[in-house]
């Protein structure tokens, strides 16, 4: 195949990921709206339960509430679920492979990762991957409808304003460390991100549970309690900072040492990276520390997300030729 | 650095008044080293980091720092008082990150006093009633109370409890390390900031443009720009020496990103100290040559254009390469040349070389391709006073023209001088003329020395693995009870979490229980009319 090959599948691929990750989070939709139907409670215990994606025989324990009819939503629960699930797992293959490809799109072939296009994509990635790797261990199958919804924003967005054609890259990024700095800091991205909507989501239930309303029936009866939102939420933080350490700072500074003289040069896309890992170690302080608990924890963990979102866009807007990042 | 349970209250009770000097002393240090002021810090010291990200900083841009002087006149005294142009050695900022280490050190010494002791101090006997704890299972068995507690012992061994015998039953207890990764993880943070500081106050860095062909010795006066950490001696820079030989330059010339480089690389000859065998390297970006003390970098590369000037009188006034900064991707770029001895009058110009040379109506001159495939230069001249003569420093890419005047056509419009390689243009007023004979190629290479780094990366590798320590590992404690009843043994497992985040522990009482009793069959947890939708999120049924 030639490099124009190469280009034109991977530019069909990432269409297509598009399109798969938009069927995915339709069955999200129907899975919420067969949920929704039903009596709240009984609702919450089999989408939960159903969450790990492993126990096929526990929504029907739940049946016993509501009897046959109960049964059967319970069964297209289920399956508009699994449905989603397989989805994403297609697209998120299809989105690796059309990454893929466009590395061997140039000569000689390089990390997917050369310009703000390609960044963007390599972020919807890291996101739909941790989201999946962690989908049956942290029982997450609850954001399938989130992630999709996400995932399939940012990749429009990616295709409307940031699309650039393959080409080779720069001299300046031509290292592994490139390839290891970016990669897990793709990672960190992604369980910052889902990290960030489980703090979100618990923020909006927390709310809610304090203030007794009887609001917290229907749609948010479905998603799992405050309390374990907020170990969930610690536990994704948990997965991200060490990644975050990894890629900021021991790969970024290995990789600044060789291609500039010095490891650590207070550019602005340093200090923003720092900025979110000092945010985030205050995160983790926060939920240590009485009084900072829950709430306050958990809008540490939004502005560290913030500050995150900042570096990776908004540095290369507002400072432009001002960071030596500015590659893209 | 233990579990939230066991730890200090997070701030300590405020003073009463009419304290004498020491409690108030031992209460400001309680305050400090508390974790809620280590938050706060760490807050703001992610707060002060910001303005240097936004305001151009003297040691990384001097020149955006001197613009942005110029364009915001009243702010710039302000912000050179609060010392926003260098903010990460600004003294609020160091006041911060120095407080933060000494509530790390009070934080630090304590807790590993408390990690020591919790060493030696054995996990404590088994509770009264096991079923109280977080996590239960009973079940029943026909073996004897002594082989089940002694399997029961092998089994915690196993898992990496340790293990205290006590009356009937056994307490255990593992997750030590956690503790201790955690200390490794905030020690290690002091390590990093050590070894940082010392490359900062101890290393160098410089740079300097070479001509492709010439060649360039360590020392100071061959530094275009030279940053010294504050004990560096420059006697101490390493005599090494270069010569830079050759340089390619690749640009993609064609498709979409045509004018992308693609890759560059010199070809330098190196000797390590005078009189050494000189030995070759090839220097590219990500290719530093890194020697004892000092390490070269290739950091960027740009045109000389090659200019002869005749004076007035007919002398050859200069003649040579002149470093012009590339402005933009396409190298379209800028330069200065001064003639002081130019007779009768000074002469100085200023203007663009274009790689690739090329003009449209609504842009005017510009380049097309950052290779030189069309070179062009344009300059304007000036004659009169260079104003170098009055000993000020004066920068090579400036030209003072205060006591200058700009050439002129008869019409009165600028004196530009267009031209190709090989040609000449004549000055008027019979000042002289100026011969664009050629171009080269110059490279920049930055020089420089970060001792303490590996400190600092090691320091950063134990912080992670300390971290992941901390994060990772589960600090439990787990409890076995044999007791007779009418005939049979009846075995109780309880166990208790001590992580921030507890999860996993119901399976693995019940694991521990099957361990213990072999074949015993235990309830899954379904149906027992007690697992919440949260528990079950969670991962843990409990079972009573
Ligand atoms: C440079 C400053 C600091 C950084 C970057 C930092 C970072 C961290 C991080 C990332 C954790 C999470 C590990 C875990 O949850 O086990 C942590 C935990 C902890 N830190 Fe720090 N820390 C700093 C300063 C301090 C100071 C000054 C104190 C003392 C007041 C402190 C006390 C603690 C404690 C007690 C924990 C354990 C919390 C728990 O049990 O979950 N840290 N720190």
């Amino acid at each position: 195949m030639s490099t124009e090959d190469f280009a034109g599948f991977s530019d069909q691929a990432i269409m297509f990921a598009g399109i798969v990750f938009v069927l995915a989070m339709l069955a999200h939709l129907a899975e919420w709206a067969s949920s929704i139907a039903r009596p709240a409670q009984s609702v919450a215990r089999a989408t939960v339960a159903a969450g790990g994606g492993t126990s096929v025989d526990e929504p029907a324990s739940a049946g016993e509430v509501s009897g046959d009819d109960a049964q059967r939503r319970a069964l297209r629960i289920e399956t508009a679920g699994r449905i989603g699930i397989a989805l994403t797992v297609v697209a998120t293959a299809l989105l690796l492979a059309g990454l893929v490809a466009r590395s061997f799109a140039s000569e000689p072939a390089r990390v997917p990762w050369g310009n703000m296009y390609e960044f963007t994509l390599t972020g919807a990635l890291g996101v739909a991957v941790i989201y999946l790797s962690l989908l049956s261990r942290l029982k997450l199958r609850w954001m399938g409808l989130f992630v999709t919804g996400f995932l399939v924003v940012v990749l429009m967005l990616a295709n409307l304003t940031l699309e650039q054609a393959a080409g080779p890259l720069v001299p300046a990024l031509h290292s592994y460390w490139l390839v290891v700095h970016v990669g897990a800091a793709i990672l960190a991205t992604g369980a910052f991100a889902v990290g960030a909507l489980a703090s979100v989501v618990f923020l909006i239930k927390e709310r809610l549970q304090r203030s007794g309303s009887s609001r917290a029936s229907g749609v948010l009866e479905m998603l799992p309690a405050a309390d374990a939102l907020d170990r969930l939420a610690y536990r994704l933080h948990a997965v991200g900072f060490p990644l975050w350490t990894f890629a900021a700072l021991i790969a970024g500074p290995i990789w600044a040492e060789y291609a500039w003289g010095s490891y650590w040069n207070w550019d602005p896309k340093e200090v923003w990276a720092f900025i979110t890992w000092v945010v985030y170690a205050a995160y983790l302080h926060a939920r240590a520390t009485a009084g900072w608990k829950g709430r306050a924890a958990a809008i540490l963990a939004l502005i560290g997300f913030a500050t995150l979102l900042f570096n990776f866009v908004g540095i290369n807007f507002f400072f432009g030729g001002g960071s030596m990042h500015s590659y893209a | 650095m233990s579990a939230p349970t066991t730890e200090r209250p997070a701030t300590p009770a405020p003073p009463s008044p009419g304290l004498s000097p020491t409690e108030l002393m031992r209460w400001s240090w309680r305050q400090l080293t508390s974790m809620r002021t280590a938050l706060l810090l760490l807050l703001l010291l992610a707060l002060a980091s910001v303005p240097g990200s936004v305001i151009p900083q003297s040691n990384i841009a001097a020149g955006d720092v001197s613009r942005w002087k110029e364009d915001h006149p009243t702010l710039a005294p302000v912000y050179e008082r609060l010392g926003l142009f260098s903010v990460y050695d600004s003294p609020w900022f160091s006041a911060i990150y120095l407080l933060l280490m000494v509530s790390l050190v009070g934080c630090i010494i304590p807790r590993t006093l408390v990690y020591a002791r919790a060493l030696r101090t054995p996990p404590p006997p088994a509770p009264r009633n096991l079923v109280r704890l977080p996590s239960y299972v009973a079940v029943e068995s026909d073996e004897a109370p002594e082989v089940l507690l002694e399997r029961a012992r092998t089994v915690l061994k196993r898992r990496r409890y340790k293990v205290v015998n006590g009356s009937g039953a056994i307490s255990a207890e593992r997750g030590y390390l956690r503790e201790a990764g955690n200390l490794l993880f905030h020690i290690s943070v002091i390590v990093v900031l050590l070894g940082f500081a010392y490359g900062q106050l101890f290393g160098y860095k410089g740079g300097a443009i070479v001509m492709v062909g010439n060649g360039f010795s360590n020392s100071l006066t061959q530094y275009d720009d030279f940053a010294p950490g504050s004990f560096f001696d420059p006697a101490d820079l390493p005599p090494v020496s270069l010569t830079v030989d050759d340089f390619q330059a690749e640009f993609l010339e064609e498709g979409p990103q045509r004018g992308q480089p693609v890759d560059f690389g010199a070809d330098v000859t190196y000797t390590e100290a005078p009189g050494e065998p000189s030995k070759p390297f090839r220097l590219e970006v990500n290719k530093p040559l890194i020697l004892d003390g000092v390490s070269v970098f290739l950091v960027g590369h740009g045109y000389a254009p090659v200019v002869t000037v005749e004076d007035g009188n007919g002398d050859i006034a200069y003649s040579g390469p002149v470093v012009f900064l590339p402005q933009d991707s396409s190298f379209a770029s800028f330069g200065v040349l001064k003639v002081p001895d130019a007779q009768p009058e000074q002469l100085g110009f200023d203007g663009m070389f274009f790689p690739t040379y090329s003009f449209s109506m609504d842009r005017g001159p510009f380049s097309v391709f950052p290779d030189a495939l069309n070179p062009a230069m344009s300059l304007l001249a000036y004659s009169g006073d260079l104003g170098m003569d009055d000993g000020a420093p004066q920068s090579v890419f400036e030209l003072d023209t205060d006591r200058m005047e700009k050439l002129e056509k008869p019409d009165g419009s600028d004196f530009r001088l267009d031209m190709s390689p090989g040609r000449t243009v004549e000055l008027p007023d019979g000042l002289g003329k100026v011969t664009f004979d050629g171009w080269q190629r110059w490279v920049k290479v930055q020089v420089s020395d970060s001792p303490g780094k590996g400190v600092a990366l090691a320091g950063v590798v134990l912080a992670l693995v300390g971290l992941m320590g901390s994060l990772f590992i589960r600090r439990r404690r787990a409890w076995v009870r044999v007791t007779s009843r009418s005939g049979r043994s009846y075995v109780e497992v309880g166990g208790l979490d001590r992580s921030t985040v507890a999860e996993g522990l119901d399976d693995e009482v019940r694991s521990l229980a099957r361990a213990v009793v072999p074949g015993a069959t235990l309830d899954t947890g379904d149906g027992t009319g007690t697992a919440s939708a949260d528990a079950e999120v969670d991962g843990s049924v409990s079972e009573r």
